[in-house]
């Protein structure tokens, strides 16, 4: 199986492109959230933002816009949301340039699953800030991205390649992406809790930040929809365990480490309805989760040895 | 007696309390950590003995604690059990609950609506039937009940999402399941493993013996194994240019059933991720190396061949190393026999380079072997009681002066080298083998098929929310009608919001004016979420 090197080579660009095009938007949004004035005076300041939650809950861009009003913050936030959408676009191009390039799904090794998992938390949150006023959040996720992103293009770049036998076979395509997808949108709420135990930890440094009721229902929402993808995710690669190395379940680290955030996040649910546990307890438990699924991506792929590291065949 | 059955019951609230299933699923997450940082027995038994051997005491307080055998450990099992026991105890009375409110009837419209999260209303000069009557048709698919008030005032209470409930045990229950699938499974279930020749090689699952190792679950004896007879015909690999394999494949021929009386041989390719299925096993190719062929020349004439598998030691090159050993021919006296047995140890390099007289392999595939060998003669040990690897010779019989040197050479294909007592041995290439694994799990498609429905439960219970909406018509005495509207969500679930406004948009549409307070009029807090 040949690799087609310039389609290879321009993946890596559009790769490179995105990553530097994300790190301007961080800025930019930060910018936007530290000249924005806090929540609380804005509202009393009356309707300033353009387009936004209107009363009966519904999302009219646009339908108010005053561009002369909109303040400078503003701006700088809106032009962080279409960069974001651009360096979404280019980070795309470069997963099917690479699958292209090697003809097999692009998420073979950890810089392609890196790159991934970082695209759908990017995705999840462009979705997540239309129905949230949340924008002048996207530094806050943005930064962990990027960061992520850059390690995987340097530490843990790859050569395109074709992947070995063990990995290939149409359940790559499915656990793979299934994993990488959830744990990517679990990014989203992982963020959001931190966030919101910053805002309820009662320091002012922390007042700008959105409604703790907003950030709240926002990790809800996501670690919702993620969960049960995760757990498709976790059963497919039992399912693929059980035909690649002769088990469903062995205890192998990436699948204990797999466990315990499952179990985490089910965790989270359960202390949201149990009374004396919402609020910030819940959050420090999705916090929790979220540290697992990175500590899971890189310790147990980088420091201990296990079928997971793909190396040979036994 | 009294305080007995008190303390039980109390022991039993506590345990199914929510409170208590959340921090039995926290210490079922810190349980499980172990697991993953320190070596585990099942896994790699030599790392754990080279991680005790490193840390002393502390290595053996952990084994003490079975720190290595995390998920077989009493702990680990302490606190599943628990929880399961948790979790029986929080269903049952669910189970329950739920049959009760399948049937019961959506309950009374509260008597001030305005109290409720999601509220809205408006003014009309329709009457309060005909509201009522336009609200049951926009209602369809609700659970809904009609009801006249005292004052004139006519409601209906809806209600929906009651699958949110079904989803929720079913999830559970699958859960459930899923660990006893799980347990069964391990009980019933063993798994071999061996070594074989890929020239024909034939392996019978016939007995324990067969295996170089067997794991029997706590209910397998080893003496009613399924039986298939499967036979190696041939194994090629194909690797990239840097050594990474590309594929893997085993041509098998195998027979189970009524194959094993009549001798037919199926054929099949076996490669990883397509594993053989028969006779209620699995057989997996697990891995694969070479055996490197060596014939010997003794001084009388007589020749042996010797092909015994060598362990690869570097799985990128598939460098490997090994002992093939040689009973001298015609020595009918073992006195005599075990001062001169013959082992040939040393590695084994499928594509050789050599750094002056450092053999090393370049790459995995064997195309140009050569080996590294040192030559023992004396005695192996065989007959001392000791078990003996056969991936190595008995350094112990090195260390008594019993097993001595007596050459060490490099031979490529077709070399040989000549012992001081004529013996000449030559290095003829080598042959592929294949390790293959055997595994049986009579459960495990129902540990699947409670996944499935985990899922299912899960995407249900998670999707749909539990919720209720009232409207009551309310004639004033003016002639007209007051229409209110109010909604909760009766679970932890954000989002009702938008189906409320647009329900309560429609309930109210067409009113002839707004309530008597305008500003109240379609005030619905969108957003406010109940829990
Ligand atoms: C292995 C143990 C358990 C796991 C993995 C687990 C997992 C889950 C998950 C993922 C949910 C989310 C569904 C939802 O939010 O509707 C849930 C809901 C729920 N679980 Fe469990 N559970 C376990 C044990 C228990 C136990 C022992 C209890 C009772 C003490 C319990 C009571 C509940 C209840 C009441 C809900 C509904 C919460 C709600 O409506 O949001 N669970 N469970």
């Amino acid at each position: 199986m040949p690799v087609n090197a310039t389609l290879a080579t321009y993946s890596d660009w559009t790769y490179g492109a995105a990553v530097a095009i994300y790190f301007f938007a961080a800025v930019l949004y930060l910018c936007e959230a530290a000249f924005a004035r806090p929540a609380k005076a804005r509202e009393l300041a009356g309707a300033v933002a353009a387009g936004g939650k209107q009363a009966d809950g519904t999302w009219t861009p646009g339908l108010v816009a005053q561009p002369e009003r909109r303040s400078r913050a503003e701006r700088l936030g809106r032009m962080g949301a279409a960069l974001t959408v651009l360096g979404a676009l280019l980070q795309a191009t470069s997963l099917v340039l690479r699958g292209f390039a090697t003809e097999r799904a692009p998420w073979g090794n950890m810089y392609e699953y890196g790159s991934l998992l970082t695209l759908a938390a990017v995705v999840t949150w462009l979705v997540l800030s239309r129905t949230f006023d949340v924008r002048k959040l996207g530094g806050f996720v943005l930064v962990p991205i990027v960061i992520l992103m850059f390690l995987g293009g340097t530490v843990l770049y790859a050569d395109a390649a074709p992947v070995q036998p063990a990995l290939q076979s149409y359940w790559l395509v499915v656990h793979v992406s299934v994993i990488s997808v959830s744990s990517g949108v679990l990014l989203v709420p992982g963020v959001a809790s931190v966030l919101y135990l910053l805002k309820t930890s009662g320091r002012a440094r922390f007042t700008k930040l959105p409604d703790a009721d907003v950030l709240d229902r926002l990790a809800y929402r996501s670690t919702v929809f993620a969960f049960p993808l995760f757990t498709i995710g976790i059963i497919c690669g039992a399912i693929w365990a059980e035909a690649a190395w002769g088990r469903f379940w062995g205890w192998d680290p990436k699948e204990t480490v797999a466990f315990v955030s499952w179990v985490v996040f089910a965790a989270y649910l359960h202390a949201r309805a149990t009374a004396g546990w919402r609020g910030r307890p819940a959050a420090w438990i999705n916090s929790l989760g979220f540290a697992l699924t990175v500590f899971n991506l890189f310790f147990i792929n980088l420091v201990t040895t296990g079928l997971h590291s793909y190396a040979g065949v036994g | 007696m009294r305080t007995a059955l008190a303390f039980l019951r109390n022991t039993w609230r506590g345990l199914t309390a929510m409170r208590t299933a959340l921090t039995l699923l926290f210490l079922l997450a810190l349980g499980a950590m172990p697991g993953a940082l320190l070596p585990q027995r099942s896994l790699n038994s030599f790392k754990v003995d080279e991680y005790i051997a490193d840390n002393g005491w502390w290595g053996r307080f952990l084994d003490r604690l079975q720190f290595f055998d995390v998920y077989a450990s009493f702990w680990f099992s302490a606190i599943y059990v628990l929880l399961f026991v948790s979790l029986v105890g929080c269903l049952l009375p669910r189970t329950w609950e739920y049959f009760k409110q399948m049937r019961a009837k959506p309950v009374l419209t509260p008597r001030n609506l305005a109290r409720m999260p999601h509220h809205a209303s408006a003014g009309t000069t329709a009457s309060p039937r005909d509201v009522i009557e336009r609200a049951e048709r926009r209602l369809k698919g609700w659970r809904t009940v009609t009801r006249d008030e005292p004052d004139g005032a006519r409601t209906i209470s809806a209600e929906r999402g009651f699958l949110r409930e079904t989803g929720n045990l079913v999830f559970h229950f699958s859960l459930l399941g899923l660990l006893i699938a799980f347990a069964l499974g391990k009980m019933l279930g063993y798994e071999g493993q061996v070594i074989v020749q890929a020239n024909g090689g034939q392996f019978c699952n016939s007995g324990v013996y067969n295996y170089d190792t067997f794991r029997p679950g706590l209910r397998v004896d080893g003496t009613r194994l399924n039986q298939f007879c499967v036979r190696v015909d041939d194994f090629d690999a194909t690797y990239l240019h840097n050594g990474q394999a590309e594929s893997f494949h085993a041509a098998i021929h195998y027979q189970s059933g009524a194959d094993l009386e009549n001798g037919t041989w199926r054929p099949y390719p076996l490669e990883v991720n397509s594993p053989l299925r028969t006779a209620g096993d699995r057989l997996y190719l697990l891995g694969h190396g070479y055996t490197p062929l060596f014939t010997v020349t003794f001084p009388n004439g007589e020749t042996r061949t010797g092909a015994t598998q060598w362990r690869p030691v570097n799985q990128v090159t598939l460098a490997s190393e090994g002992a093939t050993k040689f009973d001298p021919p015609n020595v009918p006296d073992a006195e005599q026999r075990r001062k001169s047995q013959l082992a040939i140890t040393g590695l084994l390099a499928p594509t050789a380079v050599f750094q002056g007289e450092l053999l090393d392999s370049a790459f995995p595939a064997a195309n140009d072997p050569a080996v590294a060998i040192d030559v023992y003669r004396g005695d192996l040990g065989t007959d001392s009681g000791r078990g003996q690897s056969i991936f190595s010779i008995d350094q112990k019989m090195v260390q008594d002066g019993k097993l001595t040197k007596v050459a060490r050479q490099n031979l490529t294909q077709g070399e040989q080298l000549t012992l001081d007592d004529g013996t000449v041995i030559r290095f003829d290439g080598v042959r592929d083998w294949v390790s293959l694994q055997v595994s049986h799990d009579p459960t495990q498609v129902w540990v699947l098929l409670f996944s499935v429905l985990v899922i299912l439960g899960l995407a249900v219970s998670l999707s749909i929310k539990r919720r209720r909406v009232w409207v009551r018509a309310t004639p004033q005495e003016d002639g007209r009608t007051v229409v209110e509207v109010g909604g909760l969500a009766r679970t932890d679930q954000a989002g009702y919001g938008e189906e409320f406004t647009a329900l309560s948009r429609d309930l109210l549409a067409d009113r002839a004016e707004p309530a008597d307070r305008p500003a109240d009029a379609l005030a619905v807090r969108a957003d406010k979420e109940d829990s």
